[in-house]
């Protein structure tokens, strides 16, 4: 342990301390308290908290629609990366900064303006509704917030990952007598595999908890348009609050479960394609 | 959580440390009028004994307020819209057992009521509770499983069907029909304001009598109130918070505040933020305001309040039998 952690600059044991510290108050015993709350309810009442219809139906809708927007995230957010990355043009860094602003912004304030944008008297609905799409107060509403709220992520996980790719192995696959198609497959994106992976895990996992947004664009129908986070909020109005943390850890594990998958597949990605 | 974060974030900080202090944790509309009835009340009580007064307020949902001071939020009073969440209150504690019988008339110094607004000049023409259920109508009320609004539209549809003498079963029939009719369910009371207002969705939104006359007051000549013949009676109640008076020594001046809300002067200012005051002499001065709407009292949907809630919004129950996957 001792050897292995040696470093030219002392304060192993002080930053792991702190670490653990801080990882300890910020994290685990949040998510310890949580557990114990849950915890309180015999089994089935936990179980009749967390198995209702209603209840599955939220979780499905809760991760579809997340799985749905990471997808469209790591698509979208590599085309950005690769933009910022590979050329250069006026007004670059504006642009560059504007993909930060989900990160800023309240995203209640992004679900209000969605939402009026989308609706019929809105700029975009009175052209969008009369087409059939109703992208307000709906399944597509709820992802359109989501890929909002996750698009920094991905752009961010993936912009230092493609500097490190210079334009001489571009150049080089180019020489050796490889296609464009094969170039971008076989060279480029095997390096980018862990990257995309992680992008999709974070915009995931940012999807799965987010609630501002989304109660103000989804209109919270029973079955159709109720995200998980609505009911637990439901569940804190009737006082219930050992029922609402049961939900919560339903969703807690759910995540971790889809975190680890994703952790599995990022090591398996680095291995083949190292 | 949110809702939680903002109610602390909202708490105006008005004093010196030398002044005692009163903590008011009260829900969303009623800022207005806590502004003004703070503002008279601390006036008159400089010349008491009591001296100078400093008061402080948070607002929030209400049900979130009552979490908030179950969870340790230190008010000295809670002016909440429902009797439940004061209830909840003193359900953990906090409050003695009676405390509706401390101040007069149940310890509900206003009450409410349930209106209806709609779109200039009425083109859907809804003028009672059944023509909400008409083909092609569209209404706009929060989720009665988030929202004090929510739930109180509930009743108040429910017991448009009892209150002239329908069966249960008539009136599930009634507010199944209207809830199919419902094309969002917001969180919150504001929400379903802006879908109504600002988004243009729906022909109708049920919401407070004071919320509607700000609502109306905004919307420049688009919106209109439609009062309909009958609706609930809702009586927001205020408590002192024992446990936590004690413990600041504020017990006499939190007395005194809410004392304050029944007298002459206390009672203007509330009828004035469009809130029917319980004084009659008071209320006949302002009887343009308030139009004659038969009020029926929660009693003629449930026992009491807690029975209501319990009975039609609890898990699993009446609200939720409506919405089948």
């Amino acid at each position: 342990m001792n050897d292995v952690n040696r470093r030219v600059l002392p304060g192993f044991r002080l930053s792991l301390g702190y670490t653990l510290a801080y990882l300890g108050v910020l994290v685990i015993v949040p998510l310890v308290a949580c557990f114990l709350k849950a915890a309180t309810l015999p089994f089935d009442r936990f179980w009749a908290a967390v198995s209702t219809e209603r209840a599955v139906a939220a979780y499905e809708l809760t991760v579809g629609a997340s799985l749905v927007s990471a997808a469209i995230n790591v698509v979208v957010g590599l085309l950005v990366a690769w933009v910022l990355v590979r050329y250069e043009f006026p007004m670059k860094r504006v642009v560059d900064s504007l993909v930060d602003l989900p990160f800023a912004l309240p995203t209640a304030v992004a679900g209000l303006v969605y939402s009026s944008l989308y609706v019929q008297s809105g700029w975009l609905g009175r052209f969008l509704v009369p087409l059939g799409i109703q992208a307000a107060y709906s399944r597509l509403a709820i992802v359109l917030v989501l890929v909002f709220v996750g698009f920094p992520f991905v752009v961010r996980t993936l912009e230092p990952v493609l500097e490190r790719i210079d334009a001489d192995v571009e150049e080089a696959a180019a020489c050796l007598g490889a296609s464009r198609l094969q170039t971008v497959t076989r060279v480029i994106f095997p390096s980018l595999y862990p990257a995309l992976v992680t992008g999709f895990a974070l915009s995931f996992a940012r999807a799965l908890g987010e609630y501002g947004s989304v109660v103000f664009v989804s209109g919270n129908m029973p079955f159709k348009t109720e995200i998980a986070p609505v009911l637990i909020v439901a569940r804190l109005e009737e006082f219930a609050y050992a029922e609402a943390t049961a939900i919560a850890v339903v969703l807690l594990v759910i995540s971790f479960a889809v975190l680890v998958v994703v952790n599995l597949l990022e090591r398996w990605s680095k291995r083949v394609y190292a | 959580m949110n809702r939680i974060l903002t109610a602390f974030l909202v708490i105006t900080w008005l004093g010196t440390a030398h002044a005692a202090e009163l903590l008011n944790v009260s829900y969303d509309p009623t800022r207005e009028l806590w502004r003004q009835l703070n503002e008279r009340f601390i006036a008159a009580y400089a010349k008491s004994p009591g001296g100078q007064l400093t008061i402080k307020q948070s607002h929030g949902g209400s049900s979130a307020q009552a979490r908030a001071v179950m969870d340790g939020l230190e008010a000295d009073v809670v002016t909440l819209a429902l009797e439940p969440d004061t209830d909840a209150i003193r359900k953990a504690g906090l409050i003695g057992d009676g405390w509706q019988q401390r101040l007069p008339n149940g310890s509900v110094p206003y009450t409410s009521t349930i209106v209806f607004v709609v779109r200039k000049g009425n083109p859907k023409g809804i003028k009672d509770w059944p023509d909400l259920v008409k083909p092609g109508i569209q209404i706009i009320t929060p989720s009665p499983k988030t929202s004090g609004n929510g739930k109180l539209s509930f009743l108040a549809a429910w017991g448009s069907v009892v209150s002239r003498g329908g069966s249960d079963a008539a009136a599930l029939e009634y507010v199944t029909k209207l809830y199919k009719q419902v094309p969002v369910l917001d969180s919150g009371a504001r929400g379903s304001t802006t879908t109504f207002a600002q988004k243009k969705l729906g022909d109708v939104h049920l919401t407070w009598e004071n919320e509607a006359r700000l609502e109306v007051q905004e919307a420049g000549g688009e919106l209109e109130i439609v009062n309909p013949p009958t609706s609930i009676l809702a009586t927001p109640p205020v408590a002192v918070v024992d446990a936590n008076v004690k413990r600041h020594g504020t017990e006499a001046a939190a007395k005194a505040y809410l004392e304050y809300l029944y007298t002459d002067d206390g009672q203007e200012i509330i009828a004035k933020n469009f809130y029917r005051p319980v004084k009659p002499e008071v209320l006949a001065r302002h009887k343009a305001d308030f139009p004659d709407v038969k009020l029926f009292p929660v009693t003629t949907v449930a026992k009491d309040w807690n029975d209501a809630f319990e009975k039609f919004f609890g898990e699993g129950k009446v609200f939720d039998s409506i919405y089948k996957p």
